[in-house]
């Protein structure tokens, strides 16, 4: 396939960057304003071999996926808040039995139902902590349409490696919006496909630790038998109640991803060499404040840029070296403050932390973000 | 008219910048001619451009607006700040839109739909009974509109325009949206030799 040029929302980006990175089967339940991923790929997928199912709701939907990608496929949902909570609890059955997925929130205002047609960034923690127990997953937020399109691979890409969930963490803005995207050759891309065992099925163990704490996994119906649960569970994969091989698992769930985070972790940084004032914004509001960072570039003000991409893990590393530069820092989010409380954990050098936020259901605008910047001093 | 570049662009490195908002009552199909529009000027006339939109839960009715921003350079903030063009096919869109208009922005109104008109830089137009009357189909009051903003203005060239239009109305109705389109350059036509805007 050639190059294609597209003019596409950021929602069937996404959806057509699940296609090239191999997604092969998608059940979901829809709801505004990520229901364009799901029409999107019901007529897409059948197209390309793959099963589009909607499901009876978000608990049956991210069941079907789990099942789905223990089969062997690569498989995604996507949802939007009230539908992300009832996703919750599979998201921690995926995190424990350590099945690739990847899950879709199109961020709308919250709690509850709350503004179905507005954008927000209000599920930041819920994204981390949403599902209980200790548990490590990866997050991504995109700041425009072409970028959808790559996360959704490196999404893909991400859990395959690492046999963990993977959150898209999209905002409405961003979900809806419109822009060129030049889509690429797929066979271009880097694509990652989960590792499996080289062993023979009696010597298999499907949860075994290894150097980099990465099971091998093997498809239902490959030829290898082995037990799934929830429960804590050995190397073999059926439950335990020794403390040795519990507290094994449990680092194994949290070294596989922290021990690698400089392959997941990826940002954008602008004007951080000499900046005295450090912006931070991820998803649709970095938009608005890199147009701030302009203007006030454009008048002398030495003001940075630092953007995640991947929002969990948190880049606090390349964070906390920036914080020690810089004399005050500025967090907008689309939310009454949640990443900044990450920001607040990185920072040790006792420097100024202001968030800018708004949580109407409207973006951030860059005056508001000037204003705030120039109120600052 | 062409009102592409006021004297104090609010922000100083955007090179040429066209700011439009489509508003109305949902159902209209703004957001597709916000589409169609978008589409003109950045598949076939190789620029940039971003198209959002704003509406309420409801299926039909309630206020609907469809923005887009035309560039030669990257496109930072998404949404529309100093309009250069504004549609308004309802009076509550009208009222309300109106003051972000740039001083040198253009409103295009629907005649019947409007009928307080603010001090503006304002054309009023027949759009939804030239819609309803000469092409036969209400439906089509979206590409009418387009086709007398792109008259009137300097958005996109009719050609792309056109192009675009053919692209993504349904199949069957081609004919009858180039019809719609054309009575909106007509139309435009008409206005610019009666009168002497901008």
């Amino acid at each position: 396939m050639a190059e294609q040029i597209r003019f596409i929302q950021g929602n069937e980006a996404c959806a057509e960057g699940a296609i090239a990175a191999g997604c092969r089967f998608f059940a979901g339940y829809p709801i505004t304003p990520s229901t364009e991923i799901a029409e999107y790929l019901s007529d897409r997928l059948p197209r390309v071999g793959g099963k589009f199912i909607q499901m009876e709701d978000e608990i049956g939907s991210i069941a079907a996926i789990i099942g789905a990608s223990v089969g062997g496929l690569k498989a995604m949902t996507a949802t939007s808040g009230p539908g992300f909570s009832l996703m919750q609890e599979g998201l921690g059955y995926a995190c424990m039995a350590e099945i690739p997925i990847v899950v879709v929130n199109v961020m709308r205002g919250g709690p509850s139902t709350g503004l179905p047609t507005k954008t927000s960034q209000g599920d930041v923690m819920q994204a981390r902590w949403g599902t209980h127990g200790d548990h490590f997953l990866i997050a991504l937020a995109p700041e425009s349409v072409k970028e959808t399109f790559y996360l959704t691979i490196k999404a893909f890409n991400l859990a395959e490696k690492f046999r963990v969930p993977v959150v898209m963490l999209m905002d409405e803005a961003i979900g809806h919006m419109r822009e060129k995207v030049v889509l690429p050759d797929y066979e271009s891309l880097k694509i990652e496909n989960r590792e499996k065992p080289i062993v023979p099925p009696e010597w298999y163990k499907p949860y075994e630790i290894t150097t980099d704490f990465i099971s091998p996994f093997a498809p239902f119906g490959s030829g290898y038998r082995y037990n799934i649960t929830g429960l804590t569970h050995d190397e073999m994969g059926f439950p335990t109640n020794n403390e040795y091989e519990i507290t094994q698992k449990m680092d194994k769930l949290r070294d596989k991803i922290m021990r690698a985070t400089s392959q997941i972790i990826d940002y954008e940084e602008m004007y951080v060499e000499d900046a005295n004032t450090l912006v931070i914004a991820f998803g649709s509001v970095a938009r608005s404040a890199k147009e701030a960072v302009e203007y006030l570039r454009a008048r002398r003000r030495k003001v940075g840029l630092f953007r995640p991409i991947t929002i969990w893990p948190f880049p606090e590393k390349r964070l906390a070296e920036l914080i020690k530069r810089v004399d005050q820092v500025f967090v907008v989010e689309m939310n009454q403050g949640q990443l900044i409380h990450e920001v607040r954990k990185v920072e040790c050098y006792h420097k100024k932390i202001f968030g800018i936020n708004r949580y109407d259901g409207e973006m951030i605008t860059p005056n508001q973000i000037i204003s705030k910047i120039r109120e600052a001093r | 008219m062409n009102s592409t570049k006021s004297k104090k662009n609010q922000s100083t490195k955007e090179p040429k910048k066209i700011e439009i908002r489509l508003s109305g009552s949902g159902g209209q199909g703004l957001i597709l001619a916000g589409v169609i529009l978008a589409e003109a000027a950045a598949i076939y006339e190789g620029k940039n451009a971003v198209q959002t939109q704003s509406y309420g839960p409801e299926a039909r009715g309630g206020s609907s607006k469809s923005e887009v921003i035309i560039s030669d350079g990257e496109i930072l903030y998404p949404k529309t700040t100093r309009l250069d063009y504004l549609l308004a096919l309802n009076q509550e869109s009208c009222d309300k839109y109106a003051r972000d208009l740039k001083e040198n922005g253009l409103l295009l109104v629907d005649s019947e739909a409007v009928e307080h008109l603010p001090p503006v830089n304002v054309v009023s137009l027949p759009l939804v009974r030239t819609a309803r009357e000469k092409v036969g189909r209400a439906m089509t009051t979206n590409i009418v509109s387009l086709g007398a903003l792109v008259g009137l203005g300097n958005i996109v060239s009719r050609e792309a325009l056109r192009k675009a239009v053919l692209a993504r109305v349904p199949k069957g109705t081609e004919e009858l949206n180039l019809k719609a389109l054309e009575l909106g350059f007509q139309m435009a036509e008409e206005v610019k030799k009666t009168m002497d805007i901008g």
